[in-house]
């Protein structure tokens, strides 16, 4: 199409795309992400991802801090769903030391994780719905991270960066209004999400944006390495909790939901279901827990779990564990693990080599945003701008994960 | 799939060239020689009977105190039918650190391997994109190299109220 009477610089017509900076900081995308899009109106040509902007350098720091030390580090990797990254990290710190838990211990800690995996699916599918244009959606189920932040505030005293665990179990036990609220919500959340789901789930708007949107098949997510929802949602049954169960959770039933298309849309639907299965997880332990005793919340490890403060000033063996404990005197054994952990986004892994110092020779997290973020591009292609925002919260990617 | 499994049908394949098999708190895990990492990682893959087909991660390892063999690269495979994991190790040295890529055989070796560049300065030979990942692009050192210590936490020489502590 050239016009003799226009004279436009030659190739100008043909060169059709423009490229957008979208991100680091953009309301779109949830965090800390660059994108380099080369746009073809209003499609996408191509994109190229920047990750790094909040990089803390958490493998180097872990390589002078003492074990226990490196808990908070974990806490800030995921911070929609802190207590799975903490309570990872101590599981990967317990086989590592061959330390066994008492059973209500390990209920105590599912219950905590599967509450964690929930309000990061709520954060997650919530967003999706801000994206196409729900804000209703995402403000209504709000109240229940509030709830079970109010849940972590009572069996830790705080309540985003939880560091809710200790090597051995938890810090103190839980309250008898910890154990109220947690039954608070298992009654009234489904009911909540009942109706979060009617509002979007078969909801024209919704559809239309969703399905086919950033799909991806079985075998390239899986070459992608995708983990977590992002992979069952494209057909493959992997769940860490069933293929490697940790923390008991070979003790409970329930289904890991699968996808079909890889799309947006099945993301979705298998984060709600998750939240379902997480609920009748939840409930199950809580039958459990009743039937144990309740004042064990710890494994019985003097040398690796802080003694109570007035043993401290009474007992002199505790007064000696909990000095070696704070200096980082504990004994680790020499070692190397390889410990995963379902986290709400996928496979989290901890490699750990320990040469018997005080702090690891070395530690690497494996995060899965970081490792399924470069399928990104292949995503979006051909997609329009506003199917990238939706395919990006649909990952649910976290910043403070991505970078470390 | 047994560990005894996958270890007789690697040795099989590959003789004497894979060493120090160990069982580390349940996962088979030994050491190749550098110029066979593709060969070890493409056989693990094509195999009818072992199909290690997911690639859960790449990192890299410095042991200052093993010349020639400084710098280690880990692999962690996993095969997702039978649910078995596996670790090997290639060592080459901090003089000459160039290992082949794996981004032919896993898309997702792209990045581990651009992080294991930026914090171990290990080349990538044949990698499409091998630049600096999560640090700044003028970095000139591999900062997760023994040889940079974090700051001593006990040094004085610093003006306590411009740190705040």
């Amino acid at each position: 199409m050239s016009n003799p009477h226009i004279s436009l610089p030659q190739g100008s017509l043909e060169k059709q795309t423009t490229t957008l900076n979208l991100g680091p900081t953009h309301p779109a995308t949830h965090g800390v992400f660059q994108n380099i899009l080369e746009m073809d109106g209003e499609r996408v040509v191509s994109a190229v991802p920047t990750v790094g902007y909040i990089h803390r350098a958490f493998e180097k720091i872990a390589e002078r801090r003492p074990y226990f030390q490196i808990a908070p580090l974990t806490d800030r990797l995921n911070y929609c769903s802190s207590p799975i990254n903490n309570m990872g990290w101590h599981l990967t710190t317990e086989r590592l030391l061959g330390i066994t838990l008492p059973k209500r211990v390990e209920y105590l800690r599912i219950v905590i994780m599967e509450l964690a995996r929930i309000t990061d699916h709520i954060v997650c599918n919530g967003v999706v719905g801000v994206d196409t244009g729900a804000f209703t959606g995402f403000l209504y189920i709000m109240e229940f991270r509030e709830l079970v932040y109010e849940i972590y505030e009572e069996v830790c005293g705080s309540r985003l960066t939880t560091n809710i665990g200790r090597v051995g179990g938890f810090e103190r036990n839980f309250t008898n209004t910890a154990f109220e609220k947690i039954e608070r919500f298992l009654k009234e959340f489904p009911k909540a999400l009942k109706e979060f789901e009617t509002l979007l789930v078969r909801n024209r708007i919704f559809i239309e944006r969703t399905q086919g949107v950033g799909a991806i098949t079985a075998e390239r997510a899986l070459n992608y390495g995708f983990t977590g929802p992002n992979l069952r949602a494209a057909g493959v049954d992997y769940d860490v909790r069933v293929a490697h169960p940790y923390s008991s959770y070979g003790d409970f039933k329930f289904d890991i939901p699968v996808g079909t298309t890889g799309d947006c849309y099945d993301r979705f639907l298998v984060r709600g279901e998750e939240m379902w299965q997480s609920l009748s997880i939840i409930r199950q332990a809580m039958e459990k827990i009743q039937e144990l005793p309740a004042d064990v919340y710890h494994a019985d490890v003097p040398a690796y779990y802080l003694p109570d403060k007035s043993d401290v000033y009474t007992k002199m063996e505790a007064l000696i564990y909990h000095f070696k404990i704070i200096m980082g005197e504990t004994e680790m054994l020499p070692g190397e693990l390889y410990n995963a952990v379902e986290g709400a986004n996928g496979e989290l892994g901890f490699y750990v080599i320990s040469d018997g110092g005080r702090s690891p020779y070395r530690l690497h997290f494996r995060r899965p945003c970081f490792i399924y973020y470069q399928a990104y591009p292949e995503l979006i292609k051909g997609a329009m701008l506003a199917d990238a925002v939706i395919c990006m919260s649909s990952l649910n990617l976290i910043a403070g994960e991505l970078d470390a | 799939m047994t560990n005894e499994q996958v270890k007789s049908r690697l040795i099989e394949k590959f003789g004497e060239a894979l060493t120090d098999f160990e069982e580390s708190y349940g996962m088979l895990s030994f050491h190749a020689p550098k110029e066979m990492n593709l060969k070890v990682l493409q056989f693990l893959y094509d195999d009818e009977a072992l199909e290690f087909r997911f690639l859960t991660d790449i990192t890299g390892v410095h042991y200052p105190a093993q010349p020639g063999a400084e710098l280690a690269v880990v692999y962690h495979l996993q095969n997702l039918r039978t649910r078995t994991r596996l670790r090997f190790k290639v060592f080459t040295s901090v003089a000459d650190p160039k290992v082949f890529t794996a981004t032919r055989l896993y898309e997702s070796a792209n990045w581990m391997e651009r992080e294991t560049y930026d914090f171990f300065g290990i080349d990538f030979v044949g990698h499409p994109n091998l630049i600096r990942i999560l640090n700044v692009d003028e970095m000139d050192y591999f900062p997760m190299r023994k040889e940079f210590p974090l700051e001593d936490q006990t040094r004085i020489d610093k003006d306590d109220e411009m740190f705040g502590r």
